[in-house]
């Protein structure tokens, strides 16, 4: 499909600040066409304060996508990186007051720490990972499916600074009864009656060296909209664990059967078959969702892009999994009937974005159609058509990028 | 966290400001059932969630969505006011 709706592409990114504060701005955002029309007539540049203008999804609770310009660079700047809430009671957390409680009934003794405690009582590490919602790309399913219509930019990549979990969790007494570890932030409902944001990871994944309590990003304290002063990074694994805000750490020898994990969150059991476990929340029908599907995006180029026979064309962008790493990115430019590898950038770690180019000219006849495929270390790579599930995630389909030569 | 908590921890509660900044831009279609749309929906989510929502959604789907919001989230719609929003939400913003 040509996708004529086009129009950050191109622009530096002062160029698309300047655009943001025209009011006509939403014609000029590019969208991808898969988006159904009230995606795209809904959508706004507006920065929420301490953001650059962000793609508007939602006012409140607020739900703000990064432009797709921002992913020309492997690390996703702080002030650009996307906003996601379910639940509209976000309070301004005053660091303090503010601190972490380790508790439950196969906690231990327990803990409490604060910020100083927190930087101090543990050794400091540094992670390169992706922050991915779950229903990033939801809004380019077919058929549409319902929520947060999402394009492509409901993820960044960061390098975020913080204490193992498993470190805390081992001071705090975690005994051999732990098969949950559950967490909350202090972002809550807006009434009474709504199910509190409370997430579970299992025992394993929080004793993995790659699961973080982060209290920087790129070197700077969190973001408020990016859960300050403290967030969980569970690498790998989508957005909906990396609970923001974070003041409360229940260490379960239960499983947790709210709304949010028994209900919400959850693909088909018989889909998606080598992602990584989650034992304790299994249903007959479903299961939790869990790692990040390998996938792509082409930043240099968009579908109905206008180019000239000769003409010289960068296919650009980043490549991620859910941290085997990526091993190899290919490229077509005439419709999959040939593959070459792109060039890789540099390494950040398996949980990074890795950049990717490969240049071409364009053709003396034909017209170009660009596809790109990433591949990780466990060979897993992009899929040709959409797997298809009620609740909108892992879109990782292989692009049909049509350029139109003048 | 709750919101009852949230005191105790000594936390600002921006919860209290109702709508965000911006909202008032939204604009819904007119017709029969848009002001139970307007009352019984905006405690818990700006109205933008409607027109993203469109147009894939049929009869059905609305009620399903309505129905979510009051099963699974706890809104409060009086029962009386469901079948008039979702019957608005299908003829406004439904599949075509």
């Amino acid at each position: 499909m040509i996708n004529r709706r086009k129009f950050l592409a191109g622009l530096s990114l002062p160029a698309m600040a300047a655009i943001a504060r025209d009011s006509n701005a939403a014609a000029k955002i590019w969208q991808p066409g898969e988006l159904a029309e009230g995606a795209v007539d809904t959508a706004i540049l507006e920065a929420l304060p301490g953001k650059v203008p962000l793609i508007k999804r939602a006012y409140r609770p607020p739900n703000y996508e990064t432009p797709v310009d921002y992913f020309r660079e492997p690390i996703t700047r702080n002030d650009a990186f996307f906003v996601r809430y379910h639940l509209s009671g976000i309070p301004t957390v005053d660091l303090k007051t503010w601190s972490i409680k380790v508790r439950g009934d196969a906690a231990g003794p327990g803990l409490t720490l604060d910020m100083a405690k927190l930087r101090k009582d543990f050794r400091p590490v540094e992670l390169v990972a992706v922050c991915q919602c779950s229903g990033n790309r939801r809004g380019m399913f077919s058929p549409h499916v319902q929520g947060v219509e999402w394009g492509v930019g409901a993820m960044g990549n960061a390098k975020w600074t913080g204490v193992r979990l498993k470190d805390v969790l081992e001071k705090a007494g975690i005994t051999d009864k732990a098969v949950e570890i559950a967490f909350n932030g202090a972002d809550g409902p807006a009434i009474q009656t709504t199910p509190d944001f409370v997430k579970t990871i299992p025992v394993q994944k929080a004793m993995d060296d790659n699961t973080i309590i982060a209290f920087e990003m790129n070197g700077k304290p969190l973001p408020h909209w990016n859960g300050f002063p403290a967030r969980l990074i569970v690498a790998g694994w989508t957005g909906t664990y990396w609970m923001k805000h974070l003041t409360d750490i229940e260490v379960r020898s239960t499983p947790l059967t709210n709304f949010w994990m028994a209900t919400a969150y959850r693909v088909p059991a018989q889909l998606f078959t080598n992602a990584d476990p989650f034992p304790t929340q299994l249903a007959p029908a479903s299961k939790p969702i869990t790692d990040i599907v390998i996938n792509s995006l082409v930043t240099s180029i968009h579908d109905g892009d206008r180019v000239k026979r000769g003409q010289m064309v960068d296919v650009a962008g980043v490549a991620w999994d859910g941290g085997r790493g990526i091993r190899d990115v290919e490229v077509s430019t005439d419709g999959g009937s040939s593959w070459v590898l792109a060039q890789l950038g540099k390494d950040y770690g398996n949980y990074s974005f890795r950049t990717f180019m490969h240049k071409f000219r364009v053709p003396a006849e034909g017209s170009p159609v660009v596809m790109v495929r990433a591949y990780n270390n466990r060979g897993d790579t992009q899929v040709e058509k959409l797997v298809f599930n009620g609740a909108g995630y892992h879109h990782n389909v292989v692009p049909h990028i049509h350029l139109e030569v003048a | 966290m709750r919101i009852a908590a949230l005191a105790a921890i000594a936390l600002l509660p921006v919860a209290a400001t109702l709508v965000a900044a911006g909202e008032e831009k939204i604009v819904l279609k007119k017709g029969p059932g848009v002001d139970l749309v307007r009352k019984d929906c905006v405690s818990c989510h700006s109205l933008d969630y409607i027109p993203l929502n469109t147009p894939f959604l049929d009869q059905k789907g609305w009620e399903a969505t309505v129905a979510k919001m009051q099963k699974a989230y706890g809104a409060p719609i009086p029962p009386e006011d469901a079948a008039p929003i979702a019957e608005y939400l299908a003829k406004n913003y439904g599949k075509r």
